[in-house]
């Protein structure tokens, strides 16, 4: 069931990406691009899915367990560090020097494209390099 | 400040149905949908693998399933600097995974529960985009 379960929401998270043009580079480099020509849709973005997902969480804070996993798992770390700034700042140069971060980078390999699959394959150089430096 | 390409209300739908996704997984999984961490995990651990993997295929058939059922036509444009997405996807992967989570898991599952390293996070990694964005754009 977990499979079948990380299936479709991969597929409706995907499909999401896609309905608000995030999977656009472009689009997103707009939200960015604060002091020039603004496109403000991603904070909706944010917005829809925080307002759907938010009271869930509520919800099931106090519940033990999800509905086909023995417990759930949330990260316990609270802290806000160094490292917590330091490699969302890297993430966010990154983020907007492309407009890909890592879930539109993996749904746009729908549109097979050489641009993609050099993002994705240097993202994943990086998670192995963290993963060396931690 | 000139708003152009303002698109809220595709961008709201779009958002839902994320929040959507976000929901099934916790409460079917009793995970988070942060795809730096489901992508890394799925990279570097063997913990979990094959579901992690399925949520990516997911990702990818997504926007097949859009182009199949609403338009086929869904707008891609990118660089055309291979250096420069090079430079970007590596900064993407060690920053994801240094800082713990992405635009998805700070940014929506993150706020979602109202954390506040993941509100933190947040900020942090806009300030910088808009920076970087600021910057190439001045050049």
């Amino acid at each position: 069931m977990n499979k079948i379960i990380s299936l479709i929401s991969g597929i409706i998270f995907g499909f999401g990406l896609t309905v608000s043009s995030m999977t656009n580079p472009a689009k997103v480099l707009g939200f960015l691009d604060i002091f020039g020509k603004w496109d403000p849709s991603l904070i909706f973005v944010m917005l829809g899915a925080i307002i759907v997902s938010a009271p869930f969480f509520f919800l099931f804070k106090s519940k033990t367990k999800p509905l086909f996993a023995q417990s759930f798992s949330i990260p316990e770390i609270k802290k806000i560090d160094t490292k917590l700034i330091i490699g969302s700042s890297l993430f966010g140069i990154g983020w907007g020097s492309v407009g890909l971060c890592p879930g539109p980078a993996i749904s746009s390999l729908a549109l097979l494209n050489n641009y993609s699959l050099a993002f994705i394959a240097s993202m994943f150089l990086g998670f192995l390099l963290a993963k060396v430096l931690n | 400040m000139n708003i152009v390409n303002f698109t809220p209300f595709s961008a709201f739908v779009g958002g839902v149905i994320i929040g959507l996704a976000v929901v099934l997984f916790f409460i079917g999984n009793g995970k988070l949908a942060g795809v730096s961490g489901i992508a890394s995990n799925f990279l570097t651990s063997k913990k979990n693998r094959i579901d992690n993997l399925l949520f990516l295929i997911g990702l990818v058939i997504g926007p097949i399933l859009f182009s199949i059922f609403i338009n086929n036509e869904i707008p891609f444009l990118i660089t055309d600097s291979f250096p420069l997405i090079i430079f970007s996807g590596l900064l993407v992967g060690i920053g994801t995974r240094v800082g713990g989570g992405c635009t998805s898991g700070h940014g929506i599952c993150g706020i979602g529960r109202f954390s506040l390293r993941s509100i933190f996070a947040t900020i942090t990694f806009i300030l910088t985009g808009i920076a970087t964005v600021s910057l190439v754009g001045a050049i």
